[in-house]
């Protein structure tokens, strides 16, 4: 066996830095429409229908509801741009604005969080994002987190999927397992609006309808970092951002 | 019949053979690299047909297609693979209060599954099925509720009927020593949601009864209705590990509907992307397998592998899984010559440490006595369930969508389909990795000798009707069935795919097996719940 043992010593560390310093690699995030205020262009032509309505056109703004946006990319690819493109990922955000409710486990947690992930009707690749978090790229482990196999161990609930009829009753048998003081985590775009899929006979529109969802982690899929960007504000070691926050914050970067 | 008397002349051949014992009408369509015979038939004449199709004439079951029409319904059964490059559908009218056909799963087992999930979302009875009911729709759904019927209005939650709390499965083992052990929906660390009921007697697993729909999202309904330009998010989002494949699939379907001819340098590109997508999940399926065997480095390593993968697919599309490329008439994005040789040089550069992988892997003896001779399935088994894909091919079933009906530009592409013989799990593996060696490839070759050009054309508004279209996903034969309205509106969506064909003999490996190695037939088969599921 000592070849495997070389072979991973070789291999060294591809760890990403993240928290710690942000992870700047190309490729780890495929970024999403930010909103947009579009300067001095009053007659611009009518923006061509958002497949989900993620986008709306008001004074002279364009606005993305990220909750709902699947990131399709037709408003970037449309002939005349009408919204901005930014590439960062931290883009977990409390789905309350009440501050009671936008507190995360407290510091107890904030190195040792046990995880239980659901899946509720997930596509595949927001999970295989999830599953890339315990990969070495990214390591969640080094943080103190880790998934655990049954729900009677876990403090965050992480769940994907639009909420599909047959997993609503699974869904709430895990959520009332879990002891407390619980969080939920609701990672992708399926999980906060139904997306593409719900409301319907078969799905809900989105978890919320069916556990309390604290931190929504917006994307389709939210990259691996995005995911870890919500596990780390529910631990309260990372600031979410906040709809407008992010715009401003990301502009700010930019400029 | 004997084997003599099989008919020669290729599809011409078998029609002319068709008429001569049978009252039907047949109707020939030629195209370039395709042949697609339409053959209308009695009700009472479907076994025997399909029994000949698939016994005699070795045809492979793809897809059955239920069409609600004004008067009554319209069956379409399609076979592949008989004949090189052709495909043939039988067509089967049934008046509207009649609601029964003949069942041919006894005869073509491949079948099952397909009318089970008729008789579920439809209300058809296939008479002489063994076992219907309770397939898509779990149990708190009334009998008799059909979401599929036209009128079932599918944009709003139905309400349940309360849980029986007596409800338990259909067969619960109880003897002395041997007792059921339930996995499932929601277990392990991050795993699909998917139900297994393992029937044991303390270390030996006897049987495993699967049951699943967990994630069923209705897709094909949600669809019905919807403009062509958001059936095509939903074919591309309902399984997002194989995207690419998909969406290709549904965009050929309109293609064909409407004529679209696809600019060459797509096609290509087209191609190329196919077997990125291909390369990634083979890596991701053999990490799967690496981590259910526990040797965890060689899960890191191909972990690593993967990860690069989906960047390597970022920087290059725009997506990690290729979300948003495909679209009627072309590509989305044309990659400029600084990403084809990024593409190039990270697929030669992977391949080279993922095939180093496999040297080490294929040294590991405590790895390899994981693997051997667990969750064999048979080549007479696989040809019964219609198995397709990597599954197929371990198990010694040559076939490939790629070869047998060549789309995209892929008659023009050299390359081999790898086979073994065994069907083990270790067999899985070696094929992974040849084909992942193969998609690596044609990736280089057609990247090499890339034409320039225009990468999508726009044609008018797909016309009424209804088309086929097919691709090998990586997973295997994906038939998605596409049939429009005026106005470019989707009327019905069929959705076959090669997750939904193969959990059907999912439970051929898992027969007799020890219990430890439940994870390691499960990751060696690689398969999706959203995919199959819908």
């Amino acid at each position: 066996m000592s070849k495997w043992v070389l072979k991973g010593l070789r291999t060294g560390i591809v760890t990403t830095r993240y928290p710690g310093s942000m992870e700047t690699s190309p490729g780890v995030s495929p970024g999403r429409p930010v909103s947009t205020v579009l300067r001095g262009q009053r007659g611009l032509p009518e923006i061509p229908s958002c497949p989900t309505g993620a986008l709306v056109q008001r004074a002279g703004k364009t606005t993305v509801d990220h909750k709902r946006c699947i990131h399709c990319r037709r408003c970037v690819r449309a002939s005349t741009p009408f919204v901005e493109w930014e590439w960062g990922y931290e883009w977990a955000e409390w789905t309350s604005t009440d501050p009671k409710e936008m507190e995360g486990l407290g510091p107890s947690f904030s190195r040792s969080l046990h995880i239980r992930f659901v899946d509720a009707g997930a596509c595949g690749a927001c999970m295989s994002e999830v599953a890339q978090l315990t990969k070495p790229h990214y390591n969640l482990h080094r943080l103190g987190f880790f998934f655990t196999p049954s729900p009677r161990e876990a403090d965050v609930l992480l769940v994907a999927g639009p909420g599909t009829d047959h997993m609503r009753r699974a869904l709430e048998k895990v959520y009332d397992s879990m002891p407390t003081p619980k969080k939920v985590v609701a990672v992708g775009t399926c999980s906060l609006s139904g997306g593409l899929f719900g409301p319907s006979f078969a799905s809900e529109a989105g978890v919320t309808g069916i556990v309390p969802v604290s931190v929504g982690v917006p994307g389709c899929p939210p990259p691996p970092l995005a995911i870890l960007h919500g596990l780390l504000v529910v631990v309260g070691r990372r600031p979410a951002t906040s709809l407008t926050d992010a715009t401003n914050q990301m502009r700010g970067d930019s400029q | 019949m004997l084997v003599s008397e099989i008919p020669r002349g290729g599809i011409e051949g078998t029609l002319r053979a068709m008429e001569g014992r049978w009252p039907v009408q047949v109707a020939l369509e030629r195209s370039a690299y395709l042949e697609a015979a339409e053959v209308v038939c009695q009700a009472r004449d479907l076994p025997a047909l399909c029994e000949w199709l698939c016994s005699e004439l070795h045809y492979t079951f793809a897809t059955l297609v239920v069409l609600e029409e004004e008067r009554g319904w319209l069956l379409r059964y399609v076979f592949y693979g008989g004949v090189e490059r052709s495909l043939l559908s039988l067509l089967v009218r049934i008046p509207g209060w009649e609601n029964s056909v003949p069942s041919i799963a006894s005869l073509v087992h491949a079948a099952d599954w397909h009318e089970r999930e008729a008789e579920d979302l439809f209300g058809l009875v296939f008479e002489g099925h063994p076992k219907l009911g309770d397939f898509v729709l779990h149990e708190e759904w009334p009998e008799g509720v059909n979401p599929m019927l036209r009128g079932f209005d599918g944009s709003k939650p139905y309400p349940h009927r309360e849980l029986d709390p007596d409800w338990r499965p259909d067969r619960i083992v109880q003897s002395p020593g041997a007792f059921v052990m339930p996995i499932g929906p929601v277990y392990s660390d991050h795993a699909e949601s998917a139900h297994f009921l393992l029937e044991t007697v303390g270390e030996d697993v006897i049987r495993t009864i699967p049951r699943f729909f967990y994630k069923y999202r209705g897709v094909e309904k949600i669809a019905q209705g919807r403009r062509v330009e958001d059936v095509l998010l939903l074919a591309e989002r309902f399984s997002g590990t194989s995207a690419f494949a998909h969406s290709l699939a549904f965009c050929q379907a309109v293609e064909r509907l409407s004529g679209l001819q696809v600019p060459e340098r797509a096609r290509m590109l087209r191609i190329a992307l196919c077997e990125l997508e291909r390369f990634r999940h083979h890596v991701h399926a053999v990490a799967e397998i690496c981590s259910s065997t526990g040797l965890g480095v060689a899960t890191s390593q191909a972990s690593i592998l993967e990860e690069e993968l989906l960047r390597l697919s970022c920087m290059v599309s725009g997506h990690r899984y290729l979300f948003g490329l495909n679209v009627p008439g072309g590509l989305t994005v044309d990659l400029t010559e600084r990403k084809l040789t990024l593409l190039q040089n990270g697929i030669r550069e992977i391949l080279k440490r993922f095939l180093d992988l496999e040297d080490m892997l294929r040294f590991s003896s405590s790895f390899l006595d994981r693997l051997e001779e667990v969750g064999i399935v048979s080549a007479h088994d696989a040809r019964a369930y219609g198995l397709v894909g990597p599954v197929a091919r371990a198990s010694g079933i040559e076939r490939d969508l790629r070869k047998v009906l060549p789309y995209s530009g892929y008659e023009r592409v050299e390359f081999r389909v790898p086979c073994e013989l065994e069907g083990d799990s270790y067999a899985r593996l070696r094929v992974l990795f040849r084909e992942a060696e193969q998609s690596a490839q044609i990736v280089e070759d057609v990247l090499s000798s890339l034409p320039q050009g225009p990468i999508s054309n726009t044609g008018p508004t797909p016309t009424a009707g209804s088309a086929l279209g097919w691709v090998e996903a990586p997973r295997g034969a994906a038939f998605h069935w596409v049939c429009l309205e005026e106005d470019g509106v989707v009327a019905r969506y069929r959705l076959t795919t090669p997750s939904f064909t193969n959990w059907h003999g999912f439970h051929l490996a898992a027969e007799n097996f020890a219990f430890q190695d439940f994870p390691i037939i499960m990751a060696s088969f690689g398969l999706s719940n959203a995919e199959s599921d819908r």
